[in-house]
């Protein structure tokens, strides 16, 4: 009950977090890292949300586990992506 | 039954203090080639003992697997250190160089 | 008591790494902490009781993100020093917007309201597997898990218009080695895990993520040359999940009566069909991955 509660702070402040390192920078990395912050962030939100039936003795909510994981992999393919753009990019600053 | 026990917790207790020196030298160490010293000798050691701790409490089963994930680790921790040093184009300090004469 | 004594470590340990690695001054410090982070991650997840997530997170976070991230390091090397922006004005900002959500929390109910799970549980003999997240990505949510080989291929033609040349490592005997015994150990570790799904913890998107952290540890290593976007039989392997799951979806659309819904496969060989598009999707997670990953090696140049 109590640790329902401070997985669900700690969600909401990585995203906080997640979106202080995106509005400050300096860097493009850290930006993309910030995006990945925020959206460690959100995935915690949700796995908490799927936590709820565990506390009244149920299996944990399945279909929450399964968009998070298809999350987990579309979020490193995009990652992978952006830094592509961002190799492109310094390449081309030189 | 005890006995067994209390070794299992005073073995888990020593593994703890391992991985603090480990930590603690990664911190307070001068150069990388020290800090990776620290760090990887004092947890492969530090692992090697909670697992021997843990295995004291569980089944023969676990205590095997467990002491597989320690072997891959101890190999791969072994070989990325070397990596590490080989890589990092830093020269070891003064001081460091003096304690090998 | 010991639990949460647990969590709250866990989540101050999360926290901290994550701001540190925001806010630290050098943007190699930040990298490392990142991938400590994703590390803690994949340990909060197995707390949350989501076994499946943590050993996806274990493969992607801690393996293929930290690959990724130190690659683009190697790019800002030769980059001057950027200064560092003024943190007041986004911290009121952010403090401000991360108070009211705080706040709301408190909104949240304790029961969970949807009835979506009791319908899993309901549904789940009928799907062909005994796992629920499996038989909810493979056959209950199928789309999903379609459309999202099709957003990994996308990223992987993304990334391949924008070539980036780095300067390439030359391997060495000891990791090459390594290498060589540890591929194995992944390779059927990966297998175990496909297996394994359909009535465990474990699946498609695990087993892939961990066969891409073998086959980039390979790359690394200077071997696997053909494994690049100009072999046929690779590109295939890249596309081979999306058409596994397409004709499979086909094929059970002209078994089944008129009136049956694309991508729902008939209950006889439904664990077959999902083993079969599973292994596929796998091998394509895995090869799209690590294509995405370590990217092509140029064709001309040679290591003399």
């Amino acid at each position: 009950m109590l640790s329902f509660y401070l997985y669900l702070g700690t969600a909401v402040l990585l995203v906080g977090i997640g979106g202080l390192g995106l509005w400050r920078g300096p860097e493009l990395l850290r930006r993309i890292l910030a995006l990945n912050v925020i959206g460690a962030g959100i995935f915690m939100l949700m796995v908490t949300l799927a936590y709820r039936p565990v506390m009244q003795g149920e299996p944990a909510d399945s279909v929450l586990h399964a968009l998070v994981l298809t999350g987990l992999v579309v979020a490193v393919s995009a990652t992978a992506f952006a830094l592509a753009l961002l190799g492109r990019l310094l390449t081309r600053a030189d | 039954m005890t006995i067994m026990l209390m070794i299992s917790w005073l073995l888990l207790a020593l593994g703890l203090m391992f991985f603090l020196a480990g930590s603690i030298g990664l911190l307070r160490f001068p150069d990388s080639f020290s800090r990776l010293h620290a760090v990887t000798k004092a947890d492969t050691l530090g692992l090697g003992l909670l697992v021997l701790g843990l295995s004291l409490q569980s089944s023969w089963r676990e205590g095997l697997l467990m002491a597989l994930i320690w072997l891959i680790v101890m190999a791969s921790g072994a070989v990325s250190c070397q990596l590490l040093a080989r890589f990092s184009d830093e020269q070891p300090s003064e001081s460091a160089t003096q304690q090998e004469d | 008591m010991a639990l949460l004594l647990f969590d709250l470590v866990l989540c101050a340990l999360l926290l901290l790494l994550a701001g540190a690695a925001m806010l630290s001054r050098s943007l190699t410090q930040a990298v490392t902490l990142f991938i400590a982070f994703g590390v803690m991650m994949a340990l909060a997840w197995a707390r949350l009781k989501a076994p499946d997530l943590a050993l996806a997170e274990a493969a992607i976070g801690a393996g293929l993100t930290g690959a990724l991230c130190f690659t683009a390091l190697v790019r800002y090397a030769k980059q001057p020093a950027y200064p560092q922006p003024a943190l007041w004005r986004p911290l009121t900002f952010i403090g401000l917007v991360t108070a009211l959500l705080l706040a709301s929390l408190s909104q949240i109910p304790l029961q969970p309201s949807s009835a979506i799970p009791a319908l899993v549980q309901q549904h789940l003999p009928q799907s062909g597997v005994s796992h629920p997240v499996t038989a909810v990505l493979l056959n209950f949510r199928a789309w999903d898990t379609l459309l999202e080989l099709l957003v990994l291929l996308l990223a992987l033609l993304g990334a391949r218009q924008a070539p980036g040349d780095l300067p390439r490592y030359r391997g060495w005997s000891l990791s090459i080695s390594w290498s060589r015994l540890l591929s194995p150990l992944l390779l059927l570790v990966s297998g175990y895990l496909l297996w394994r799904g359909a009535a465990a913890p474990g699946g498609a998107f695990q087993a892939g993520a961990l066969l891409a952290s073998g086959l980039v540890i390979l790359r690394l290593n200077q071997q696997l040359s053909w494994l690049s976007w100009r072999h046929f039989w690779v590109r295939m392997l890249v596309l081979g999940g999306l058409l596994a799951f397409v004709l499979a979806g086909a094929v059970s659309l002209l078994l089944q009566d008129l009136g049956a819904v694309w991508l729902s496969w008939p209950q006889s060989i439904a664990g077959a069909v999902i083993l079969i598009v599973e292994s596929f999707a796998t091998l394509a997670i895995a090869v799209t991955l690590t294509l995405l990953v370590v990217g092509e090696p140029k064709p001309e140049v040679a290591d003399a």
